[in-house]
């Protein structure tokens, strides 16, 4: 029998490699969106479980909501990236310090 | 009667506002007749104000009209106190004034600041008023800086004259002096009584006398007296007293009006009018009497001294102008406050008189201001010459004319005094009889007299303008005794403003009438010291007119001494001066320099950008940082409200 905590364990593991993918990934930004879209999955996941083990559908609708938005996001996000490599020749993670100072 | 004094002191603003705003456009018609139709408006209130205090001493106005400022249970107030002597102080005032605005027309006539010069006289006679109608030491304080600030412009009237500017910062700076010395001395009566109306702090004066303040050690000053001294030290610097004196014959840089105006006739009476309105406190304390009455002895007699080397004919008249102020607070100091006024009032007419002759003079022999110069001009200028020597006499204490009366009630009232230092006082005054005689009629004789040294029938009088406040002015100045010193200095008629003691106890006769007095101070050695000054300035000026230069050879250093005025400006500029340079150096060097612009502001930015420029490290601009810090921070601040909740419930 597959119970609820079952669930949840998989999605705070998804949630866990998104964030890790986040932090130590020095390499390519594209990582770190696919890394942002895995949060959402693992967040996606949660709402999906809860939704069946309450019998309240409310949860689904919201999950495909969320789908739909992150789909958007990462239309938007990845167009910012091309953007980005026209200018700078490179996306790589290690260059992208406009920030600093 | 309040509608009314608001007019009378409004009318001259009025006067000089639309003469500055609309004076260049309209012409300079416009700018006179509005001037002088708004001192005209005062000089009939004034009239008015009198006549009705005169009628009934009773309808004394005392309100206030205006709260300029509430703070917890302090109230500054705007407001009027008329009596009679506020009434007769605005009538000298504004009949002052009148004829010096009528004179200006004639005076200024090519002058390019001819309306910046109505402007300022009319706001000075604003200014006056407002000094002369207040009812609190606020009041008192803003008139007594705006006449300052109006004497300080018309000083420095000719501003590209650099003697001219030196010479109003130097009346600007000294005056502050006394003007920090009056502040402390209102300060001092608020923090004890807590009031700035005059009335309020004359009833509860007499409690002050029981505190005392210690100074050093175990010296131990009361209150009243200290604040009477303070308040003394304004009016040393506003009526040029010594050692504040040196301000006003460098003001003799200014247009000849404003010399009869200003500094003759009312702002340099202002102290005097001061004192006399404080008489209530004055009267709490002996030793401050005594003070003033030593500062005005000493004034009275050491001016005097000065006026008879100089070679400027305005300067003379200001020595003159000194030491009769030295007069005035003489009288003051011996608790002869209605004398003291009554000098104030003669010598307001008989001096601005003199300034004005003076200045026809100037303007007859186009600004030659050296009496070296001048001799014989009765011959050219019949008006000037027959009304100065009306001054003269009114100066010396003729007998008949008004300035003998006011001086010999003074001289008097030192006379029976007993306090300490009349003893020296009376000296000083009786000396200075001889000395004042002596120096007018040097002037009179050097200026009219003598030789004709022109030659030149071109010289003439000057334009009517200037003529009718000479003879308008001579009247007063030989007459105005007569009807006024049975009441004012003997009366009752400042029994409503001033606290003095009976005229007998003060001056020690029964007064009768003018011609009683007149024959009464025969007995007094006045008349005939004044006549020993006569007789000495005609030996010297006209008999043997090379004997001044053999004694002034003979005495050399006594007469470099007057020359140099007792080193006066000397000891300001030099000693007190340079000691103040030096510790405004310390003070740049070490406060502001190194302490302001080292340590706080320079220091603080500096050790600002030190320390943000180790922390500005964090900022690596790297997302996956900035995406840890974010992420541990959410969690730990979540993992603390998980955590506190838990621990509820």
């Amino acid at each position: 029998m597959i119970t609820l905590q079952s669930y949840l364990t998989l999605s705070a593991i998804l949630f866990a490699i998104g964030i890790i993918g986040i932090i130590i990934n020095r390499k390519n930004i594209i990582i770190i969106l696919m890394c942002t879209e895995l949060i959402l999955l693992a967040v996606n996941f949660n709402f999906v479980a809860f939704s069946y083990f309450n019998q309240d559908y409310t949860g689904q609708i919201f999950v495909f909501f969320i789908l739909t938005v992150a789909a958007a996001e990462a239309a938007i996000g990845l167009a910012i990236l091309v953007a980005l490599y026209r200018n700078n020749k490179s996306i790589d993670v290690e260059n992208l310090t406009a920030l600093k100072e | 009667m309040y509608q009314l004094s608001l007019i009378a002191l409004l009318a001259p603003l009025c006067g000089a506002l639309l003469a500055a705003a609309f004076g260049k456009s309209l012409g300079k018609w416009f700018t006179n007749s509005v001037t002088i139709f708004g001192v005209l408006v005062s000089l009939v209130i004034s009239t008015l104000l009198l006549s009705i205090l005169i009628e009934d001493s009773s309808q004394v106005l005392n309100q206030s009209i205006y709260t300029w400022m509430k703070i917890g249970e302090l109230e500054f107030q705007l407001g009027f106190l008329i009596d009679n002597l506020t009434a007769s102080m605005m009538f000298v005032v504004s009949f002052i004034s009148l004829m010096v605005h009528i004179y200006t027309m004639g005076y200024m006539k090519d002058d390019p600041g001819y309306h910046r010069f109505f402007t300022y006289i009319s706001l000075f006679t604003f200014s006056m008023l407002s000094l002369l109608m207040a009812n609190n030491f606020l009041q008192l304080f803003f008139g007594w800086e705006a006449v300052g600030v109006m004497s300080y412009l018309l000083i420095g009237f000719w501003y590209t004259k650099a003697s001219a500017i030196k010479a109003n910062f130097k009346a600007f700076i000294i005056n502050r002096v006394g003007d920090f010395s009056l502040l402390l001395g209102i300060a001092l009566l608020f923090a004890n009584l807590g009031t700035l109306d005059y009335i309020s702090i004359f009833k509860s004066a007499e409690s002050l006398s029981n505190i005392s303040i210690p100074i050093s050690g175990s010296l131990n000053v009361s209150v009243i007296t200290l604040s009477c001294i303070l308040l003394f030290g304004g009016a040393m610097g506003k009526s040029a007293q010594m050692p504040l004196h040196v301000w006003l014959p460098d003001s003799m840089e200014g247009p000849t009006p404003i010399s009869a105006l200003i500094h003759a006739a009312t702002m340099v009476t202002a102290g005097v009018f001061m004192l006399a309105r404080m008489s209530p406190l004055f009267e709490l304390s002996v030793s401050a009497l005594s003070f003033v009455l030593i500062v005005g002895a000493t004034t009275a007699l050491f001016t005097g001294f000065l006026g008879l080397v100089q070679t400027d004919i305005k300067r003379v008249i200001a020595y003159s102008t000194l030491s009769q102020l030295g007069y005035m607070i003489v009288a003051a100091g011996v608790s002869a406050y209605s004398a003291s006024l009554f000098h104030l009032m003669t010598h307001a007419f008989f001096k601005a008189l003199l300034f004005l002759a003076a200045g026809s003079v100037i303007v007859a022999l186009h600004h030659e201001q050296n009496i070296r110069k001048m001799g014989g001009l009765y011959r050219y200028l019949p008006f000037t010459y027959v009304t100065s020597v009306i001054g003269t006499l009114a100066l010396i204490g003729f007998p008949g004319f008004s300035g003998f009366f006011s001086k010999d009630a003074i001289i008097e009232a030192v006379h029976h005094s007993n306090i300490f230092g009349s003893n020296y006082a009376y000296v000083a005054v009786l000396v200075g009889v001889f000395v004042t005689a002596l120096y007018s009629f040097r002037l009179l004789f050097i200026v009219f007299h003598g030789e004709d040294k022109f030659k030149n029938d071109a010289i003439k009088e000057p334009s009517l303008s200037i003529v009718i406040p000479l003879i308008l002015l001579a009247i007063p100045s030989a007459l105005i005794a007569w009807p006024t010193i049975g009441p004012m200095v003997f009366g009752e008629f400042f029994a409503n403003s001033i606290i003095q003691a009976s005229a007998y106890d003060l001056f020690g006769f029964q007064f009768t009438n003018p011609i009683g007095f007149l024959f009464h101070s025969l007995e007094s050695p006045v008349i005939y010291i004044a006549t020993l000054g006569f007789i000495t300035a005609f030996y010297l000026y006209i008999i043997k007119p090379d004997l001044p230069q053999k004694i002034s050879d003979f005495f050399r250093p006594i007469h470099n001494l007057l020359l140099e005025k007792y080193y006066f400006d000397y000891l300001i500029e030099k000693v007190i001066g340079q000691s103040f340079k030096k510790i405004g150096n310390l003070f740049w060097t070490f406060g502001d320099i190194r302490i302001i612009d080292d340590t706080l502001v320079n220091g603080i930015g500096r050790n600002i950008h030190k320390i943000s420029s180790k922390f500005k490290k964090v900022q690596t601009g790297y997302i996956y940082h900035y995406a840890f810090m974010m992420i541990l921070s959410l969690s730990l601040f979540l993992g603390w409200i998980i955590f506190t909740s838990i621990e509820r419930t």
